[in-house]
């Protein structure tokens, strides 16, 4: 899967990854491995106590698949930056896609790099986070 | 209302080993299906000496303590209202299993919106390993509701 940078254009998009469906499960075991305890993703009696209908997925799970999308798209080692804005919280059941961009090609520190638009979108298009990432090729 | 004294507060630094068994827990807990996360042969053939830790990793080692939302608390901030309104890596060297990091969060800043219904909090947070080499920063933006 070598990268040319030359072959890359503004406008393409790197490969589309769709995760399963967000369930309870899921939320524990993310909690656990990612070392995020906040009971508001794991127990519905504090979420209901905070004013939330149910348990909620932690954001940083959607940023992780979308972390899984640049990291099938080029190596680990390659990219320079990586953030997300959380537009909505990210519900049981969700089905979550992610994508993105190319937006901007550049050199930066002698590298030629490439910035990604980067997004992570429920079953109903719903954006549940929006970024960027900047890739060396 | 988070008291603005806080900013530029710099929080203890905390000492956390990159765990080979953890990193392959965040693998499944992710759906990971890229074997150098979870297979060391596969990692050393992609350049790794060891798993790596994936991108958004770090956030993961600024819990890896026995409160990980004491620098909330130390703050008054009550963490039932608190979302995460977004987060930045900046990646300078990989961080890999067996690895002994260092974590040294401090606050950027604190600053309302809505009229104070929203209250955000910028916390930096800097990442060295155990031969002192930068090795990632991080900037966490989290909201905390208020009334």
């Amino acid at each position: 899967m070598a990268l040319n940078y030359d072959d890359i254009n503004v406008g393409d998009e790197i490969p589309e990854l769709s995760k399963r469906s967000i369930s309870r499960t899921t939320l524990a075991l993310f909690a656990g491995a990612s070392n995020d305890h906040n009971p508001i993703h794991i127990d519905t009696d504090v979420a209901k106590a905070a004013g939330m209908e149910d348990v909620f997925a932690q954001g940083m799970l959607s940023m992780a698949y979308l972390g899984q999308a640049l990291t099938n798209f080029a190596p680990q080692q390659n990219i320079r930056t990586y953030g997300v804005r959380f537009g909505s919280i990210t519900n049981l059941k969700d089905k979550i896609t992610c994508t993105g961009t190319v937006i901007e090609k550049f050199q930066k520190n002698g590298e030629n790099c490439v910035k990604l638009e980067v997004k992570a979108q429920n079953q109903d298009g719903n954006v549940k986070l929006s970024g960027h990432a900047v890739i060396a090729i | 209302m988070i008291d603005r004294d806080n900013i530029g507060k710099h929080f203890d630094p905390i000492v956390v080993d990159v765990e080979k068994g953890q990193l392959k827990f965040f693998a499944k807990a992710t759906a990971e299906s890229n074997p150098i996360y979870t297979d060391e042969a596969a990692a050393k053939e992609a350049g790794y000496a060891a798993l790596p830790a994936p991108p958004t990793f770090g956030f993961s080692l600024n819990l890896a303590k026995p409160n990980p939302f004491d620098n909330f608390m130390a703050m008054g901030i009550d963490l039932n209202r608190v979302l995460h309104a977004s987060q930045e890596f900046e990646y300078i060297a990989p961080i890999l299993a067996g690895d002994t990091i260092t974590l040294k969060d401090s606050v950027k800043d604190i600053y309302n919106k809505k009229g104070g219904a929203l209250e955000f909090v910028i916390i930096e947070t800097t990442a060295t390993n155990q031969k002192d080499e930068h090795v990632l920063s991080m900037t966490n933006t989290l909201v905390v509701r208020n009334g």
